[in-house]
């Protein structure tokens, strides 16, 4: 299994790098550039800035120099927050990111689950109907609608917790903000939940298990839920990834100084270098929660250990 | 003596499923009964109630169905019990097995896990000791090695094992009775002569009644002390085996005493042409390693020759697994081969997509899934017609309707049908509909992979009736493949007996079926025809 995942791993180098190469070349396609004002720099200053940051030497090696900082782990200076390199600014977001996501996906997956499962049990009831309908609503209705209105209903009308900033990380400043970012996945595993558990329940292995007077109890948890387990797990690994590296929206409504931020501001900015470096953090974000779930499918399903 | 004793009781029980339809009658008043010990059949077409009856019994009818009537066990009411007091008669005092030995385990968890969970759950028993008890089970079932299997997965299991796993499982808390219900169709027949063989041995051994539904006479006849035939969700007729099988007094009886295919095939002469030759095919699967395995090479077919005249019929038989399908989806380069394929004088065999599709038209196919291989999207009329959309785009619409109209009117069914979509056909009218996908082509040359394999009996005799007519209608020539043997001496002048992706006997099909050479074929032919015989010969070996 190690052999297996450093291979993985390994596998996972020219991914990256075909990423890294699609993005810097995309990004530098994009008309303007890094020092674009509204009301034009000098031009001797332009021309200073250009070399300091060799923006005036050829793409192709302006690439390969990329390249080779990447090598050494050295993701450049960022071009518009002057006195940060990209590495100091994802340091100090990304934890900020992974905490709100880690936990907003902790939340997903327990609700996801509770809802999901007592749907499916309870197929076609008001129970089940009620259950889909707010699954339906939590998925259609944007975040950019939910992180306003609890920060209104909340923050500012009923005063129970901040209405946005980061505290220093205080649990009363996660609150809303984990809830905007849970919702929505809430409502998709509890969706993947109830379907795969219908299915479950219904399969032949189930009728064994009942025909056989296991307890009900028994039977969902052991016999239908594992089963039920596999699809959300495989959903999960994109999701996580795209939880923990940050939401621009969320981010900007509750002003959090996670990396969410960077990458829209970056790419608006033409900042070229911390663009790269939130895709590169992306990226990386996602070979490894696409492993994670290889390696969690195994674990759950014998089946695939040996296919 | 306790034979007499009455245990399950069933009175009067009626099943009624609601589907978007209307309400739906599957069991229509059925009164049957089993005493201690004895074995009791219960017989019927597809669709005849006889599974659902156990499980309306059982409280394991799907969500839409709704049971009416009485079903005791002991005295004891089993319809409408509340479900804490059923689970402590079901997997204890009445255990089952299924038809579907691939699915009916739990893919998730190790067979070992899986019987002492009953045994833990019935018998109290503490995890290891249920764990001692499972392997004295796989023991009784005579599994080989099973203290490794005890850590196995069903998927790690042949069809077979994983039968015997359930009747471990079923025989863990010592029942009354034991429900079986078509527990060896999906099994090849050595392989459902052993099962029943065991199924026998253990009754002696253990004592418990077993009811046995099945669709499959010789099986009664070879296992049943009385029998219960059904249609249409009524009992029809009830006797004993002998009196069932010497004196049937109804018609529906005597229809499916009659149902094995009649008829054989006389060869065709020498100097018929050869239409397709084949010549030392084979096929290798390679198997990418998987996460914690390495990845191995399969060989499914080795060396395979083969040619079919014609108006021939090939029969190829042979049990799962021993490459038949696979060797009949490389004849028609529907999976890359080695080894040479000629149809007609010219080579065939590596022939890309294109270059192949003048020839794909002479050379058809049909599949066993009459449910999988029609697309459900399209009508029927569309289906027939696709073919001809390839091989003979001049035609017009109304042309091709036509076309689907006599294709349709080939094999029996109504023209009119032909806007209708798959769906609302039964198993038969599918493979009807497949027949004439194949027919509308005029093609020399048809595949029938298992054709007449998901069907019931009565309804298999149609089909071979039919593939006989459009056979001398067009002058066609069949590769049937199949594990069905009675089917294949039917139909086939020519039989080919495959094993583990190689041949081991072929001829002329009666010199095949009345003289086999190899142990292998010998064995095959018993288990087919003479169940009764090699039951007995089991019996008297062990005792």
């Amino acid at each position: 299994m190690l052999g297996y995942v450093v291979r993985r791993l390994l596998g996972a180098i020219p991914t990256l790098f075909l990423v890294v190469t699609a993005s810097f070349f995309l990004m530098r396609v994009a008309p303007g550039g890094p020092f674009d004002r509204e009301r034009a720099l000098e031009a001797k200053v332009l021309e200073n800035l250009n070399r300091v940051f060799h923006l005036d030497k050829p793409l192709w090696e302006q690439y390969l120099r990329y390249l080779g900082n990447l090598a050494r782990g050295d993701l450049g200076p960022s071009f518009i927050y002057r006195d940060f390199s990209v590495q100091e600014l994802l340091a100090s977001g990304l934890p900020i990111s992974m905490q709100l996501g880690g936990l907003a996906l902790l939340v997903a997956l327990v609700f996801g689950c509770v809802l999901g499962c007592i749907a499916a049990l309870r197929q076609n009831s008001w129970v089940d109907y009620g259950v889909v309908a707010v699954a339906t609503f939590g998925i259609t209705v944007p975040n950019f609608v939910v992180a306003p209105l609890l920060s209104l209903v909340f923050g500012v009308w009923l005063a129970m917790l901040p209405a946005g900033g980061w505290g220093g990380g205080s649990p009363a400043n996660l609150v809303l903000p984990v809830i905007t970012l849970a919702l929505p996945q809430i409502a998709i595993v509890a969706r993947l939940i109830r379907g795969s558990m219908i299915e479950a329940l219904r399969s032949d292995h189930v009728r064994t298990a009942r025909a056989y007077g296991l307890p009900a109890r028994m039977i969902v948890i052991v016999h239908a839920l594992r089963a039920a387990c596999l699809p959300v797990v495989s959903y999960l690994g994109p999701a996580a990834a795209a939880l923990l590296t940050g939401s621009v929206v969320v981010e900007t409504i509750f002003g959090l100084p996670g990396i969410g931020r960077y990458f829209v501001q970056g790419a608006l900015n033409r900042d070229y270098t911390l663009v790269m470096g939130t895709v590169i953090i992306i990226a990386v974000f996602v070979v490894v929660f696409n492993l994670i779930v290889d390696l969690l499918y195994a674990l759950l399903d014998p089946r695939v250990r040996y296919d | 003596m306790k034979k007499t004793e009455t245990i399950f009781d069933i009175r009067d029980i009626r099943v009624t499923f609601d589907t978007p339809d209307g309400e739906v009658e599957a069991v229509r008043g059925v009164n049957m009964h089993v005493n201690a010990g004895e074995t009791v059949a219960v017989v019927g077409e597809s669709g005849s109630g006889k599974s659902q009856i156990m499980m309306a019994a059982m409280g394991l009818l799907a969500a839409n169905g709704r049971a009416e009537g009485s079903a005791t066990y002991r005295g004891q009411e089993l319809i409408g019990l509340p479900r804490d007091r059923l689970n402590r008669i079901r997997g204890a005092r009445i255990t089952m097995i299924f038809q579907e030995p691939m699915t009916s385990l739990d893919p998730l968890y190790t067979i070992g896990r899986q019987i002492s969970e009953p045994l833990m759950v019935h018998g109290g028993l503490s995890a290891s000791a249920a764990r001692a008890r499972a392997l004295q089970l796989l023991e009784l079932v005579h599994i080989p090695e099973p203290e490794r299997r005890l850590k196995s997965y069903p998927h790690e299991l042949s069809g077979g094992q994983r039968q015997r796993v359930m009747i471990a499982m079923a025989l863990a808390n010592n029942p009354d009775l034991l429900i079986a219900d078509e527990p060896t169709t999906a099994l090849d027949v050595t392989i459902q002569a052993e099962i029943l063989g065991l199924l026998a041995e253990l009754q002696r051994k253990l004592g418990m009644a077993i009811l046995f539904i099945t669709h499959d006479l010789a099986i009664v006849e070879a296992f049943a002390d009385r029998v219960y035939v059904m249609q249409h969700g009524r009992v029809v007729e009830e006797g004993t085996t002998r009196e069932i099988f010497t004196r049937p007094t109804k018609d529906y009886t005597r229809m499916l005493l009659a149902a094995e295919p009649e008829g054989r095939k006389p060869p065709v002469p020498e100097s018929a042409p050869i239409l397709l030759d084949a010549n030392r095919v084979s096929v290798t699967f390679q198997a990418k390693g998987g996460l914690f395995s390495p990845g191995f090479e399969l060989k499914a077919v080795r060396e395979v020759t083969l040619s079919l005249r014609a108006g021939q019929t090939v029969g190829i038989v042979g049990e799962s697994g021993s490459g038949k399908s696979t060797f009949g989806r490389a004849l028609l380069q529907l999976l890359p081969c080695e080894g040479r394929v000629v149809y007609q004088g010219t080579p065939i065999h590596g022939l890309g997509r294109a270059a192949m599709r003048p020839y794909r038209r002479n050379l058809q196919m049909v599949f066993q899934d009459p449910y999988g291989s029609l697309s459900p999207r399209m009508t029927v009329g569309e289906i027939i017609t696709e073919g001809l959309l390839v091989h003979e785009p001049q035609l017009s619409a109304r042309e091709r309707a036509q076309a689907a109209t006599e294709a349709l009117k080939e094999v029996g069914l109504d023209p009119a049908m032909r806007n209708r979509f798959p769906h609302e056909f039964s198993g038969g009218q599918r493979q009807r509909i497949a027949i004439a996908r194949a027919v509308v082509l005029k093609p020399t040359v048809i595949v029938l992979d298992e054709p007449t394999s998901a069907l019931d009996r009565s309804v298999q005799k149609q089909i071979i009736a039919l593939l006989r007519r459009i056979q001398d209608a067009y002058d066609l020539s069949f590769i049937f493949i199949s594990h069905d043997l009675a089917v294949v001496r039917a139909l086939a002048d020519y039989t080919i007996v495959m094993k583990a992706g190689q041949v081991v006997e072929e001829g002329a099909t009666d010199e095949v079926f009345e003289r086999p050479k190899s142990a292998y074929t010998r064995n095959l032919m018993e288990a087919a025809f003479n169940l009764k015989q090699v039951l007995s010969r089991q019996a008297e070996a062990r005792a």
